[in-house]
């Protein structure tokens, strides 16, 4: 048998799945090859559908891409003073400008910029030998769990519904995933109680748990974790020695106030020792969320905390493989956490730039959230943060009856018939895990605000129309 | 050591090619320039600042970007129109047909390894071919994904040739210990031992890897520095297209970067694996491996295409081009041969040449008091020297141990990068330690 016949390949990766890229965005593509106009809401890409790039961090970058530009005596005409004084700031930070390999875990003095950054946020002081950049965040949270996983025996919990990242990673490393349910009922809330039964039911079949994740903001699901919920986690955590790794990319995407956004670190240190000194915890951040929405740059960080240092060295072992992250997206990272001040030149353009951004993200969060609550059928939650409406789609027995006919999970069925019918391209709830015979779609909520009235007019009359022509009375798929 | 000369030199043993005050090209780095500009929609005209070609190619980019949005994830694989792009540089270096289809950008060419690794090794049973010495992503990213690093020692003595007798030996060897043999690395220019291979090497290789059903990993990042008129680049694509073996007959993976050549921009992290021979089902695998980390970061993948397809006769910027290339290369040659020349002459060192890549790896014949001395310091006697090096004049090199060596040899890696007119003092430098370390331990 030859090297790469399909037999003999890596079975883990064939387990592995990634929905957001999967059949529904593939049929999408094909789809638009032929022409038919597609309105791609299965991954959270806010430039791709029409958001502005921030002006500053890209006049900033383009200087330190073309330092020569510096030379110019024309350069003040086209850049304002502070990002010029910013380009020449980070350039000299590097040894040999964007084109060299930077420290492993990415330049110190983006680290630093990011340490301040988590210190004015939380109260506490970070350290940036701790803060290790990435290209992405997705690429932090691989290498951590590649770290933690030895074998099958090893278990993460991931709460259910989750991104894929983490299934497919666990999968990939040959790791075993604890599920953890949220309850949607309850505005997607975290039970302690769920948790516990989750862990002694993966011990009972000689599984060792070893580390919790959290999505918060929640990806697909969108809620805010309160403080109580996140003191409750890491108690948890704390008693059963599990690393909690703490994905907290759209900390800058909360839509509403009565739940802000803490980090789980805040928490962490607010509970004060010993517990603040014993938990284990990994943070991811990115420039590709927020009001940056920068995904095409591939900038992101992990920041550690109590994690013994020979652990580190291991960490920092394999990072060096990689050489070093991107340097243009560090500098993002450093914009990012280091934006302009009041008082900058920069400063009101910038400002007008990020809280158009967020309002509308806001406005857009709840006439999604509004317009499938309209539809037959359709169920769904407020969508308190991050980029996502994730509604519950009640589909009649019929429909079920006809996906099975067709070999189509019901919700990729559903997916697909919307995705024929409109151009809407969404990921079926089956991609993030779900409580069984219950189904969802998630999309963002990133199309162009004018476009929103006409997206959810073109999908309520198609779920409509499904709807009727699957309806009888014989009870739908329920929570 | 002088203070003026610490701060304007300290050879290092990376790639920091941008470290050794060579430039960026100008062309290549005014059009991403651009592309940020435009994306700004600013509309001042630049025709102070920027080539009119590179604007034109700027803008051409732009269009191929959905949404002119270079924010955005693209697709998987890379931006289609950066890939057809890089298709037709392929094509025109090997003069055989290129599918953008079979191309996946990635955040430099490391993670295209890694993939590969980890497609092809389900556990320690599964091994890999890979010369020895080795660029140590082999075998870190073997060790990661679980599988078996299989060793094939190329021959120093022939200036590091690989020999067929050797690759059989060791491939019987490898099954009779039960290890299923899933592929062959080949590096070419090597590293960290520079050697580029003869086309009739290549040939042997390709046939090897048919018969034997491996697929060829062909590490192709350094086809850019080849510093010897005797000696040519050949795609390994190319060798077996040329041999006649077609699209479907075997499968070879092609990596190439934006690290090195004469760019040497390691910061971006650009870089591709071209994939041919492969069985759609396993495509779909790796699309899918990629998809999971969305894209590859899209600064590096427009550099990418920018070095595959660079200014072409008639373009404005084609002159400039052509001569910071040139500038470029004949220095990187230049120092080649005097750091080579310099380490021959000392006395206990050997150094084959470096026909191509970016390294030099002499061989330490160390006397025996030395190698005593490294043992009481629970030391490699590569590394206790390197150590020594590095603690008397500041210069670092690899040890040879991290490449892996035949038993019982000790080198070193050192860069060829150093700026030229500072190399006269680190011959100096590495002559005068060398020479009081030889002292202190000839036997």
């Amino acid at each position: 048998m030859a090297a790469l016949d399909y037999e003999s390949i890596n079975e883990n990766v064939k387990k592995a799945q990634y929905a957001v890229r999967g059949e529904l965005y593939l049929r999408a593509s094909e789809l638009q090859k032929e022409g038919k106009k597609i309105i791609f809401t299965n991954v959270g890409n806010p430039h791709a559908l029409g958001q502005k790039p921030l002006t500053f961090p890209r006049q900033v970058v383009a200087l330190c891409q073309a330092p020569f530009l510096l030379d110019d005596p024309n350069v003040g005409l086209i850049f304002p003073a502070d990002a010029i004084a910013r380009a020449k700031y980070y350039l000299g930070l590097t040894s040999g400008g964007l084109g060299a390999y930077s420290d492993s875990r990415g330049l110190p003095g983006i680290r630093k910029e990011v340490a301040e950054f988590i210190e004015k946020r939380d109260g506490y002081p970070s350290d940036p030998e701790l803060i290790y950049l990435t290209d992405g965040a997705s690429k932090g949270v691989m290498q951590i769990l590649q770290t933690i996983i030895r074998g099958q025996g090893d278990g993460i919990l991931v709460p259910v519904p989750q991104y894929p990242l983490y299934s497919a990673a666990i999968t990939l490393f040959g790791g075993s995933l604890v599920p953890y349910y949220l309850e949607e009922t309850a505005n997607w809330g975290l039970d302690i109680q769920n948790l516990r039964e989750s862990v002694a039911e993966s011990r009972a079949r000689g599984i060792t748990v070893r580390a919790m994740v959290i999505i918060n903001p929640g990806n697909p699901t969108g809620q805010c974790l309160s403080v109580a919920n996140l003191k409750e986690i890491l108690k948890f955590c704390n008693q059963e020695k599990l690393v909690l790794l703490g994905d907290e990319v759209y900390q800058q995407n909360v839509y509403q106030d009565e739940r802000p956004f803490i980090s789980a670190r805040k928490v962490l240190m607010d509970m004060g020792p010993p517990i603040s000194k014993e938990v284990q915890l990994v943070s991811f951040h990115t420039v590709s969320k927020g009001y940056w929405g920068e995904c095409g740059q591939r900038g992101g960080y992990l920041e550690m905390t109590n994690i013994p240092p020979q652990t580190v060295d291991e960490i920092y072992k394999v990072a060096s493989i990689s050489l070093s992250p991107n340097v243009p997206g560090q500098i993002f990272m450093g914009v990012m956490v280091n934006p302009p001040k009041p008082g900058d030149i920069s400063y009101d353009r910038f400002a007008r730039e990020s809280k158009g951004i967020l309002g509308s993200l806001r406005k857009r969060a709840q006439i999604m959230t509004d317009g499938f609550n309209s539809c037959r059928n359709v169920v769904c939650n407020f969508t308190e943060g991050a980029m996502y409406s994730f509604p519950q789609v009640r589909l009649p027995p019929k429909a079920i009856e006809a996906a099975k006919k067709a070999g189509k999970v019901p919700d990729v069925f559903y997916c697909l018939r919307l995705l024929e019918a409109t151009g809407i391209s969404t990921v079926p709830g089956s991609g993030f895990g779900q409580k069984d015979g219950v189904f969802h779609l998630r999309t963002t909520i990133l199309p162009a605000e004018e476009d929103m009235p006409a997206i959810m007019s073109s999908f309520k009359k198609f779920n409509d129309e499904f709807m009727e022509q699957y309806e009888d009375n014989r009870g739908y798929s329920r929570m | 050591m002088q203070s003026e000369e610490r701060l304007s030199f300290w050879p290092r043993d990376y790639n920091k090619t941008c470290k050794k005050n060579q430039v960026p090209t100008l062309s290549m780095r005014s059009s991403i320039a651009i592309l940020e500009i435009l994306n700004l929609l600013i509309s001042v005209p630049l025709h102070s600042l920027e080539s009119a070609d590179a604007i034109r190619r700027a803008s051409e980019i732009l269009n191929q970007i959905p949404a002119r949005a270079t924010g955005a994830y693209s697709h998987s694989q890379g931006i289609k129109g950066l890939r057809d792009t890089i298709a037709a540089g392929i094509e025109a270096r090997d003069s055989f047909p290129a599918d953008p289809n079979d191309i996946f950008l990635t955040d430099g060419a490391s993670p295209g390894v890694h993939m590969m690794m980890q497609l092809l090794l389900s556990s320690e049973n599964d091994g890999i071919l890979c010369p020895i010495p080795q660029y140590p992503l082999y075998s870190a990213s073997i060790t990661l994904h679980g599988g078996t690093l299989v060793p094939y020692y190329l021959d120093e003595a022939t200036g590091w040739g690989l020999e067929m007798s050797e690759l059989k030996k060791q491939l019987e060897d490898a099954k009779s210990k039960g290890i299923t043999v899933k592929a062959l690395v080949v590096i070419n220019p090597g590293n960290p031992t520079g050697q580029v291979l003869s086309e009739e090497n290549q040939r042997d290789i390709v046939k090897f890897c048919k018969n034997e059903g491996l697929v060829l990993l062909a590490d192709e990042v350094y086809q850019g520095n080849v510093y010897v008129p005797e000696k040519k680049f050949h795609s390994f694509k190319k060798v077996a297209r040329l041999m006649g073996y077609g699209e479907t007959d075997i499968p070879v993976v092609s990596f190439q970067s934006v690290s090195k050549g004469y760019h040497g921009e390691c910061g971006k992290r650009g870089g591709y694996m071209e994939v041919t021979g492969l069985r759609h089902e396993i495509r779909e695998q790796i699309y899918k491996l990629a998809s999971v980390n969305l894209c590859a970061n899209i600064s590096g993948q427009i550099l990418a295409s920018l070095v595959m397809y660079p200014p072409k006769l008639g373009d404005e910027s084609y002159e400039s081009y052509i001569a910071e290339k040139e500038q470029i290369l004949s220095s990187l040659a230049r120092r080649a041969k005097t750091l080579e020349d310099g380490f021959n002459n000392l006395e206990g060192i050997t150094c084959n040449k470096a026909e191509g890549a970016m390294y030099l790896f002499p061989q330490l014949h160390l006397p025996q008091k030395a190698i005593k001395a490294a043992e009481a310091a629970k030391k490699a006697p590569d590394a206790f020297y390197a150590r020594r090096l590095l603690d008397a004049t500041g210069v670092v090199v690899v040890p040879g141990s991290g490449f892996r060596q035949v038993p019982g040899t000790w080198h070193f890696r050192c860069t060829i990068l150093p700026p030229e007119d500072k190399i006269p003092a680190v011959v100096h430098r590495l002559t005068e330690f060398h020479t009081a370390f030889m002292d202190e331990f000839r036997d």
